[in-house]
């Protein structure tokens, strides 16, 4: 039986002016699935995120997330989907437990819920007796992983992740993506672009954006092997090398 | 609306973390008020002053004492000749000096006119014709006592009433000069900076992914600001009433409700800056270049409107501090109702009115 898909593009295209910055993508993603979508700086990775978050009014095209249409109905989008950016986005002068409790209440969580939330998530993190603490100060690492368990705090049906790993040393690297299997595990669709090709190797499934196009969309394995390469990052060049857009 | 209240829960957070900048906002107004109020009042007083007598008869002493007891002057030297004028004055002892030819009583007395050298320091202008219009009805009055001994007929004496500040001081003007500054520091300047903070965290674009509306964000931003605000209006109030003696003649309803207009403009051209603004020093500046300046030489309560060049003039209405400065003066100095100042209301709802407008339209561009 077919997997349920949880996000679907067709043509999918955005245009500024006589810029055309995504260039009739078509994916499917289903439930459950880590999908990693790699490119180059200025490849359109961005742009082909904020369109599916509800930010940016695509062009031309179709494209559904979580069953709800890109064009009309980013309001409910907004509802299932989180969303961590490059910047882990947590606010430093607030504490560990006010972050839970701000994100939380802003996606409508009632009170008794965030309660709960908060107590699971700060004993998964190990951040027992450190509620009270400024986010400033807690490490890096523990930044990036708080980060992430907010965007999924209220149970949404896909999380994007932006460049989540960016500054972060390997071995918490690796840490993070236990975190992101659990939460694949649960049935939240993951997301996720990034930089680092051994990252790219997690993933269920990789795309990766050349141009504003897709030009390739498997899984790590058969790309590998379509390529004849012995790493994911000889796959990324060669199909970068092709690009004709320079980088920002 | 639970999530408009949580946003605007965080928003205080933020301040109250913040002590420092808490506490430059809270005690900025009084600072600034005692500043104004006792160190650079623009009112004369005490001012230096030399004499030069060539003729020490009764006439010229009696004048020379009247001015010399007199609170503006304070004579600190009788000179002796015109090349020791130019000397004291080179030295900075003095910012005038009085001149009384030789003969003076016998000119008065015998050809019924005599006269008296005013010299003044105008370098600073604006004192130099303080000072000469002091010393000026100091003499008139002599002048008058004079005359009610004798029989000069038709005498025509101007009777000055100074209205709404009989003594003249410069707390009226600046009271009402120092909450339009107050106001736009708090309002503009903190919203621009607090709305562009989250930009370069980060967390913007999280609160935009949310299911928060853009617009609410922004509102709910502004909240606390017109919050402390408030607070500073209130401080302004006190002090100016309880300390410089200045009363509020109107009603104080109208003057908070005026009040909290024109706080919702600053949040409003707030909230436009942060729009183009991408660092929150850029915000920073952009509010002190485009407001400060701006409020402090254009709202007139520093320099006059009606000197300025006709180009300057017709700038000064696009700012915002001007029409406020009118209609607080109006409200708490002069005592008129709304009937007075319904005109500059409408102005500065206009106002409110197109930034933000502007600030929806740029806002929502951004995302589109």
């Amino acid at each position: 039986m077919a997997k349920e898909k949880v996000i679907t593009a067709h043509d999918l295209t955005k245009r500024f002016g006589d810029f055309v910055a995504v260039s009739k993508i078509t994916f499917d993603v289903e439930k459950g699935e880590i999908f990693g979508f790699l490119g180059a700086n200025g490849a359109g990775k961005t742009t082909a995120m904020r369109m599916l978050c509800g930010l940016l009014m695509p062009t031309s095209g179709q494209a559904t997330v979580a069953g709800f249409d890109v064009f009309k109905q980013t309001e409910q989008i907004k509802k299932n989907i989180g969303y961590m950016s490059q910047k882990f986005s947590l606010y430093e002068d607030l504490t560990v437990a006010e972050n839970i409790r701000f994100y939380g209440g802003i996606y409508g969580l009632r009170d008794e819920a965030i309660k709960e939330k908060s107590a699971q998530l700060i004993k998964q993190l190990h951040l027992d007796g450190q509620e009270k603490t400024l986010v400033r100060a807690l490490p890096l690492g523990w930044k990036q992983k708080l980060a992430f368990s907010i965007a999924i705090v209220h149970d949404p049906a896909i999380v994007f992740l932006d460049e989540p790993t960016g500054g972060v040393d390997p071995v918490t690297r690796r840490e993070f993506w236990g975190l992101i299997y659990e939460a694949s595990a649960r049935g939240i669709t993951i997301f996720v672009t990034t930089h680092y090709m051994d990252e790219a190797e997690y993933c269920n499934r990789v795309s990766i954006m050349v141009d504003g196009r897709i030009d390739a969309l498997d899984t790590p394995a058969n790309l590998m092997k379509d390529y004849s390469a012995a790493s994911m990052d000889e796959v990324f060049l060669q199909l970068a090398r092709k690009a004709i857009r320079s980088g920002d | 609306m639970k999530q408009f209240l949580i946003f605007v829960k965080k928003e205080w957070l933020h301040i109250w973390r913040d002590r420092r900048t808490l506490f430059i906002l809270i005690w900025m107004p009084v600072v600034q008020i005692i500043l104004y109020g006792f160190a650079l009042t623009n009112e004369v007083k005490n001012s230096n002053i030399a004499i030069f007598d060539q003729s020490r008869d009764v006439a010229s002493l009696a004048i020379s004492d009247e001015i010399a007891a007199s609170r503006y002057f304070n004579l600190v030297k009788n000179v002796y000749s015109y090349k020791d004028i130019g000397a004291t004055f080179r030295q900075g002892k003095i910012r005038m000096a009085i001149v009384f030819p030789q003969n003076f009583r016998n000119d008065l007395l015998h050809t019924n006119s005599a006269q008296i050298q005013l010299i003044a320091d105008a370098s600073d202008p604006n004192t130099a014709n303080t000072l000469t219009n002091y010393a000026q009805s100091i003499i008139n009055d002599y002048q008058q006592s004079l005359n009610q001994n004798q029989q000069l007929p038709y005498t025509i004496k101007a009777q000055v009433r100074m209205l709404y500040n009989p003594e003249l001081k410069g707390a009226y003007s600046f009271v009402p000069g120092v909450m339009a500054l107050v106001l736009m520091l708090v309002c503009t300047m903190m919203t621009s900076i607090a709305i562009v903070r989250e930009k370069e965290m980060g967390t913007m674009e999280v609160i935009l992914v949310s299911p928060l509306k853009p617009f609410r964000i922004i509102i709910a931003k502004a909240v606390p600001y017109l919050f402390v605000s408030l607070v500073n209006i209130i401080t302004i109030l006190l002090l100016s009433v309880y300390v410089l003696g200045v009363p509020i003649v109107g009603s104080l309803w109208l003057l908070m409700a005026e009040s909290t207009l024109f706080t919702i403009t600053s949040l409003s051209l707030g909230i436009l800056i942060s729009n183009g603004a991408k660092t929150q020093q850029s915000a920073m500046f952009t509010s002190m270049m485009s407001l400060f300046l701006p409020t402090l030489l254009f709202s007139g309560f520093l320099f006059p409107i009606e000197n300025m060049p006709m180009p300057l003039q017709v700038i000064s209405n696009v700012v915002p501090s001007k029409w406020f400065y009118i209609i607080i003066k109006d409200i708490m100095i002069k005592g008129l109702g709304f009937g007075a100042v319904w005109e500059e209301t409408l102005i500065l709802v206009g106002m409110t009115a197109i930034l933000l407008g502007i600030s929806i339209y740029k806002f929502k561009i951004r995302l589109a």
